[in-house]
């Protein structure tokens, strides 16, 4: 056989037996079919679609027109809000990630800790992650109005510094960073059930062995949580990609400018420093409409989140311990 | 190696942006319509309007029924609430349910609506109609519904801004009449404001661009800007008016207590259309507004005692005095609407039937935005509204012109407004190229 692959000379199949294969090809991609259209219509279809049309000029009323690279060149280039929004989109990415994940493990590992009254602290914990972003973001900004918000009445009071919050460039994305954790309750409740379910056996193994809580810690409950780290680092980037409405709505209340309908308003109040790439996305598609440079941001959104995920993944193989 | 399931999550981490992508390419193209239709033909046409409060629907209803009793074989159907994120996707996907008449609250998108085509030139009907825009309607009005010589809209209505005064604190500082010109404003602002601790118990006049509708296009009306060259070109690093017009900001904003202890005190103003607004609480002694603020204050339970005048203008300017920053509602018809000569005498009974205007505009305390209705003796004659009609029709009055990509050019100027107020940027020139660049470049981007 080996010689016969060698010279070149293949079995000739029969024709029942390529017709066979057809039938077995056709059958498969029939209980194929409902992925593949799903997948070709609401993924492949939309992707290439913006990809083209990042390079057309294209307003939404005229048919779309080859430019080349003027958009992307128009969004790298001249676009001023382009580099800021990606700068506190990573920003936000990176930091709000990070400390939800940090505080939400910090909580479970509190709540199932506690001997009596747990549920009520688990209910307290996670009853602000049911509240809707838009209802929670005006009321952080009524609680941190510099002017009126009770917690600078009270920070005053006390004799601390009194933060401009949501009206001050340096302090816009740390209280956003303050209403994301505050809504933590979803990462709490899977980091608790993820928590129950380390074997007792090791911490006793590990206590017999001498380790202390921190170690513990290390060495059982970071590497049984993997996973559930992984999962909770991914979708918090790729919610932190999509992050829009919380930074839209403090801006644009905390600026006091709410335009009417179709006015532009200003992006990012204050001073650009809560402007994200998803804001970008409407500014330029909706309120412009450039639908063409709105799809580069788009594009790059899309590539970013790629690379985050495809980072997270290979450094921390961490769904399910793949690659361990 | 990269394993399919691999493969697949990998990809799903991004599904939900690609959603995001979707929704951005979810439009194609729309179809055309055409002014082909027999204008004598039984029809029903949708008219979609911004139009929300009770008494605003009944007044609009109200002009609807006057033109339907008028020409008995049109048909409206009036839709309300419409904002114009749904008006733009309403003119790209075209169709039976797409409105044949829009309105627009805003005169921003009216260079796109022109550029675009997504109205149609209005030129031709008002020929066939033997309607002369330039007879009819004021400079300001026109102005903001064409773009180019295409008079894809026509003015519904307007707004005039002038300058809100509290007469007892005027009173109480000793000032007898209303300033007229820069110097005088500065000097009143200054009597009119009260210091507590380092904020204030009264303000005599919040400048700061955040400032509810004290913008750098309002203010910078007094002094009649050029924001474009006749090629279409930014003018504004060439324009001494708005170069002069953000200095005199700048000078108040130091003569008030500077940026920080302003932008401060301006967080503790209610919203703007509410009763907590600062001119009705008190909060601050003058403010420049619309029209429409005075309706509000009449129907609120606040206190204020007001008067109102136009707001002042500059000193070397004072011979103007009476103009203002003017804007409005637009209305025009869809392109994809096939029944648009049945359109067009909606339209025109909307804009030109002077009677109809008045009415409408005595209803919502609103400009009218025609030469006859602005004359109209049946118009409100109180004296504060009468302020605003005298500021509608000064010839020297003015507005933003229309650009092909919206309000973006005014969103730039007002961002180096903000800059400039706060410190962060010091050379003002510099940032005036700066803004002129970026115009330009948007604007070329856009076409």
């Amino acid at each position: 056989m080996k010689g016969a692959v060698a010279s070149g000379t293949r079995p000739r199949a029969t024709p029942e037996l390529r017709a066979r294969k057809r039938r077995e090809l056709v059958r498969n991609l029939a209980f194929l079919s409902p992925w593949l259209l799903g997948t070709g219509l609401f993924f492949l279809y939309p992707l290439v679609t913006t990809v083209w049309l990042s390079f057309t000029h294209y307003d939404g009323f005229t048919s779309p027109v080859w430019t080349g690279v003027d958009n992307w060149h128009y969004v790298l280039h001249e676009y001023s809000f382009f580099w800021p929004a990606l700068r506190n989109t990573l920003w936000f990415v990176v930091v709000i990630v990070s400390l939800r994940i940090v505080v939400g493990l910090v909580l479970g590992m509190t709540v199932i800790s506690v001997k009596r009254g747990s549920s009520v602290f688990r209910t307290l914990f996670y009853a602000p992650y049911l509240a809707p972003p838009v209802a929670a973001t005006l009321a952080f900004v009524f609680l941190l109005n510099p002017g009126t918000g009770p917690v600078n009445s009270v920070l005053g009071k006390l004799g601390l510094p009194q933060p401009g919050w949501f009206n001050d460039p340096a302090w816009s994305k740390p209280a956003l960073a303050l209403l994301a954790v505050w809504g933590v309750g979803d990462l709490m409740v899977i980091f608790m059930a993820a928590l129950l379910d380390v074997p007792r056996e090791l911490y006793e193994a590990a206590e017999l062995d001498g380790a202390g809580s921190l170690r513990r810690f290390r060495h059982v409950t970071l590497p049984t949580l993997r996973p559930i780290l992984g999962f909770a680092a991914i979708t918090g980037v790729i919610a932190m990609m999509q992050y829009y409405t919380e930074p839209l709505v403090a801006g644009q209340v905390a600026s006091g400018q709410i335009g009417g309908s179709g006015q532009q308003v200003e992006p990012g109040y204050p001073a650009g420093s809560t402007l994200t790439l998803p804001q970008l996305v409407y500014n330029l598609g909706f309120q412009r409409f450039d639908i063409g440079a709105a799809c580069v941001v788009a594009v790059v959104l899309f590539v970013l989140s790629m690379v985050f995920a495809a980072f997270l993944m290979r450094r921390g193989s961490v769904f399910l311990g793949v690659g361990e | 190696m990269t394993t399919p399931s691999r493969l697949t999550r990998r990809l799903a981490a991004g599904g939900a942006l690609t959603a995001l992508a979707l929704s951005v390419t979810g439009c194609f193209g729309s179809s055309k319509g055409g002014a082909n239709d027999n204008p004598n033909a039984d029809v029903t046409i949708t008219f979609w309007h911004g139009w929300s409060a009770p008494s605003e629907v009944a007044a609009i209803q109200a002009t609807i029924d006057g033109f339907e009793k008028k020409y008995p074989n049109v048909h409206v159907k009036a839709v309300g609430n419409i904002t114009d994120d749904k008006i733009n996707q309403a003119l790209r996907a075209g169709g039976p349910n797409a409105p044949d008449v829009v309105s627009s609250f805003t005169t921003d998108n009216v260079g796109e609506f022109c550029t675009s085509h997504a109205f149609v030139d209005l030129n031709p009907f008002m020929k066939k109609s033997g309607v002369d825009p330039v007879k009819v309607f004021p400079a300001a009005q026109r102005e903001y519904t064409q773009f180019e010589g295409n008079q894809c809209a026509l003015p519904l209505l307007s707004d005039a801004y002038g300058l809100y005064y509290n007469k007892a604190d005027f009173k109480a500082a000793g000032i007898t009449s209303p300033p007229k010109t820069y110097s005088e404003f500065d000097a009143d602002a200054v009597k009119l404001t009260k210091m507590s601790g380092d904020t204030y118990s009264q303000l005599g006049f919040m400048p700061l661009y955040h400032g509810y509708e004290s913008t750098i296009t309002h203010f910078a009306a007094q002094a009649s800007p050029t924001y474009f060259t006749s090629d279409g070109k930014s003018n504004v690093a060439n324009d001494p008016p708005l170069a002069s017009t953000y200095e005199w900001q700048k000078a108040l904003v130091g003569k008030l207590g500077g940026y920080a202890r302003l932008d401060k005190y301006r967080t503790t103003f209610g919203d703007e259309f509410s009763n907590n607004n600062p001119f009705m609480t008190g909060q601050v002694a003058m403010a420049m507004d619309g029209e429409w603020r005075g309706g509000m204050i009449d129907d609120s339970n606040s206190k204020v005692d007001y008067g109102v005048a136009p707001f002042p203008v500059p000193d070397d300017q004072a011979d103007q005095y009476g103009k203002g920053y003017i804007t409005g509602t637009i209305v025009g018809i869809a392109s994809t609407s096939q029944k648009q000569n049945a359109a067009w005498e909606f339209v025109q009974y909307l804009t030109t039937d002077t009677d109809a205007v008045v009415n409408f505009a005595n209803a919502i305390h609103n400009v009218p935005s025609t030469n006859a209705a602005l004359a109209s003796p049946k118009l409100d004659q109180s004296p504060a509204f009468q302020t605003f009609i005298k500021i509608a029709q000064n010839q020297y009055s003015n507005t933003t012109p229309s650009s092909p990509n919206g309000g973006a050019y005014q969103l730039t100027l007002q961002n180096l407004g903000y800059a400039y107020e706060s410190g962060k940027q010091t050379d003002l020139q510099a940032g005036l190229e700066e803004a002129a660049h970026t115009i330009d470049t948007d604007i070329a981007q856009a076409q």
